[in-house]
């Protein structure tokens, strides 16, 4: 089997045959002549585009899916794989789940009739109790935004394919390199490939992949019918990002455990949420079924004071939305990420408002946290 | 340009309506003025720049469009702001860019653009034009009753029929050239009216106004798709309509180059909801096509006269070829519903559907065509020609077609920019 590293480079995506470019040409084009070319392969960029589909073909392969899926931004991967479902289906959801999908499940297709549980993803139990004779569908993130918490994806993936359950993994922390959830049985995975995938902050994507030859055709048919496709030179910027995805997540990665160990030392630090640690509760888990502990930490400061000094004076970390990019990202969940969702509802799961993400970019990590340090010393 | 008063900054009619204000751009004059051929006058509109009023023509905004947007650099192009994120200059504070799925800058230019263009309260930038009509229908909910034109696009037909019906939205399918059938068609649960003028591919016209004032009646939205005429030629949003849809793929790039789609919504109320579902369903336009958007507009005005002229010699030649049965183009005098256009319309764009004589012409056809391209999408510099019973269109039921008149002779052409001569030697050639 080839490496992961090798993957990145050599696959779909690679050399173009007609002229032998090593990349995909930017095919930034609508139509295609339909009596020049291969037949019926291309006609309408919506419906596939060489440029898009080497992307496509390019997750696929990553995540060991039969088919991959490119669009316009994260939530419209997840809103074309909701919207598989339909009118009186139920969906199970994690409670902390990230605030874009909380939104469309809450105000989007609750409106046509779709309706969810939210749960603690974490408990095996809970989630087998949320199940109702019209559920149909299980979204998960693992570990999810922005405690970290860790859920058993294989279990809950078994559990839902007995129960005849489609069952959608969010898998945009991991990335394929460090967790492949199709392999453990998951039927769809989709990514905010806007994140790490991409890498580098300057594009929104999103990506699909599934196993199952008939989900394929169903997010097939969704993607080109609802129209929420990735543009061409998107798609190439996404590519370029594919790249160098190891590298950055291994260095990204060994960033944030350093990160993690010095801020669980210092004593402004109420809490660091980081599965790399070993006391953190889903660390053991997360071994089992991951390659690695991501490049995301939160952590709780003593105070709502001191969140808001911290992010007011950090110089190196962007203040910013989003996350996975080669620049440090700190973001404050309570008013940025999971702004969505109810402060009750935060609260309650332990979002507090002292609590802030840090995306480890590929700065020196002694930089940062020197940086970081200069306020909660 | 004209420099107007300083001083004003609202112009309003004698019966004390805004007609222009600072913050938005409204035409001075009623879209109902007309020229000595019946036509409509393109009309002026009334910008404030920097602080001045100034009037100036349409064709003059679609030049301008994203002119000079950076006021960092004075450059004169639209920077593409190809980024995923913004820094916050502090907690709470906002630039008043945080993520590109909500708001970029490079797309907002060419939104503000669009809006000012079809004379809306804000436009919306979706990453194709099926994904425009996906978030306009998103609007809706299970239980509600929506009117479509039946002839509509095919991805329409196809979204309306395979996704929504699913979860719960019934839709009639009717002729929207018809006001009786439009009438028959309203329900109780009946919340909007989905109309294409001139359609796709028969060219039928729809009264935008008169579908209006009975949408009014009944508390309905009217939808109209302008992808074939483009504010240039046609402004719905003037007339009243709620909501204007844009394949921005069409005539509005221009340049069969990208994929994009745009949605134009006159209240606030409409906004709101609409910046809602294309921030929540996340189907938006990438910065380097929303740019390579802005930069086919700027040619629109010039791109819709040789369109618009051009079609109408290639309609006149057709129209006496002994092997063409009928010819649909709204500039042909017997063409139905003519009258309607000319006052609602500045033109007639440059899509025309022909039918020949014969089945078996329509493969020789398409394979005959050298200028021509065979392709589907339309609106290009370039001319296509397509088979729409098994390409725009395959996708609805093959009696309804039928009955619409969408039968295996009809042959769809979208005249580009090239010589009206070379077009018409083209199809000389090829027809025979």
């Amino acid at each position: 089997m080839t490496d992961f590293a090798t993957k990145l480079i050599h696959n779909q995506g690679g050399i173009d045959p007609a002229t032998g470019a090593v990349g995909v040409p930017i095919y930034q084009v609508s139509t295609f002549d339909q009596n020049v070319g291969n037949g019926d392969e291309y006609d309408y960029s919506r419906s596939g585009n060489p440029t898009r589909a080497a992307l496509e073909a390019i997750i696929a392969e990553l995540e060991g899916g039969v088919a991959g899926f490119a669009f316009a931004s994260g939530m419209a991967a997840v809103s074309a794989a909701l919207l598989i479902f339909e009118q009186g289906d139920h969906l199970i959801a994690p409670k902390d789940v990230y605030g874009g999908t909380y939104r469309m499940l809450t105000r989007g297709v609750s409106k046509w009739g779709i309706s969810h549980t939210f749960v603690d993803t974490t408990d095996l139990e809970a989630v087998k109790a949320a199940i109702k004779p019209n559920t149909k569908g299980i979204i998960l993130e693992s570990p999810s935004n922005p405690l970290l918490k860790v859920s058993d994806l294989p279990a809950i993936c078994v559990w839902a394919k007995e129960k005849g359950l489609i069952s959608i993994v969010d898998n945009t922390f991991m990335t394929p390199y460090l967790q492949a959830p199709l392999q453990f049985g998951a039927d769809i995975v989709v990514h905010s490939a806007t994140k790490f995938l991409a890498g580098h902050s300057d594009v929104i994507a999103g990506l699909a992949v599934t196993a199952d030859k008939g989900l394929a055709s169903q997010l097939k048919f969704l993607q080109n019918a609802l129209g929420g496709v990735l543009g061409p030179q998107d798609s190439w910027l996404t590519i370029r990002g594919i790249k160098t995805l190891k590298v950055r997540m291994d260095q990204s990665q060994a960033s944030a455990l350093k990160i993690a160990q010095a801020l669980a030392k210092c004593p402004k630090v109420k809490a660091v949420h980081y599965p790399g640690l070993p006391e953190h509760p889903g660390h053991e888990l997360l071994k089992q079924q991951a390659n690695g502990f991501g490049a995301v930490l939160s952590f709780e400061l003593e105070s709502v004071e001191l969140a808001k000094e911290l992010m007011a004076k950090v110089k190196i970390p962007a203040l910013a939305v989003s996350l996975g990019g080669v620049e440090s990202i700190l973001s404050y969940p309570a008013t940025m990420s999971h702004a969505a969702i109810p402060a009750a509802v935060r609260h309650e799961f332990g979002i507090s408002d002292a609590l802030v993400r840090l995306s480890v970019g590929l700065e020196d990590p002694q930089d940062l946290l020197e940086d970081m340090m200069a306020v909660l010393k | 340009m004209t420099p107007g008063n300083r001083l004003n900054r609202k112009v309003l009619n004698p019966a004390g309506e805004i007609l222009a204000d600072e913050r938005k751009c409204v035409r001075l004059v009623s879209p109902f003025h007309l020229n000595e051929r019946g036509l409509l006058i393109l009309p002026k509109k009334i910008l404030f720049i920097d602080g001045r009023m100034v009037f100036m023509q349409l064709s003059s905004q679609i030049a301008q469009v994203g002119l000079c947007t950076d006021k960092k650099t004075g450059a004169i192009s639209t920077p593409i702001y190809q980024t995923a994120t913004f820094r916050h200059p502090g907690l709470g504070q906002s630039t008043g860019y945080d993520y590109t799925r909500s708001k970029n800058p490079t797309r907002q230019v060419l939104e503000e653009g669009i809006a000012s263009l079809e004379g809306g309260h804000a436009g919306f930038a979706f990453s194709s034009g099926m994904a425009a009509i996906t978030s306009v229908l998103m609007l809706y909910e299970s239980g509600d009753h929506l009117i479509a034109v039946a002839d509509c696009y095919g991805g329409t037909y196809r979204v309306l029929d395979k996704v929504f019906t699913k979860f719960g939205l019934s839709v009639s399918f009717i002729d929207t050239s018809s006001l009786y059938e439009i009438q028959a068609a309203i329900r109780p649960a009946t919340k909007a009216i989905l109309v294409e003028t001139p359609t796709n591919p028969l060219m039928k016209i729809a009264d935008i106004a008169a579908i209006v004032k009975l949408a009014r009646a009944h508390n309905l939205h009217v939808i109209v798709d302008n992808t074939f005429l483009t504010p240039y030629f046609q402004r719905p949003l003037e007339m009243g309509a709620d909501i204007v849809l844009h394949s921005g793929t069409k005539y509005l790039a221009g340049h069969s180059d990208l994929v994009c789609g745009l949605a134009v919504t006159r209240t606030a109320e409409l906004s709101e909801k609409l910046a809602f579902l294309q921030n929540a369903t996340g189907a938006v336009l990438g910065p380097s096509d929303c740019w390579l958007l802005l930069r086919g507009i700027k040619t629109l005005a010039l791109r819709m006269e040789r369109h618009n002229s051009n079609a109408t010699a290639v309609a006149l030649w057709l129209q006496q070829h002994p092997h063409v049965q009928h010819v649909y183009f709204p500039g042909l005098s017997n063409h139905p519903g003519k009258e309607i256009h000319d006052r609602q319309a500045a033109g007639y764009g440059g899509m025309i559907a022909f039918e020949v004589d014969d089945p078996a012409l329509v493969p020789r056809i398409l394979s005959q065509v050298n200028l021509i391209q065979f392709a589907e999408s339309l609106g290009g510099v370039e001319s296509l020609i397509t088979f729409p019973s098994v390409q725009t269109h395959a996708d609805i039921p093959a009696a309804l077609r039928e009955k619409f008149g969408i039968n295996d002779k009809l042959l769809r052409l979208s005249v580009g920019i090239e010589a009206a001569e070379d077009i018409i030697e083209d199809l000389k050639q090829a027809i025979r």
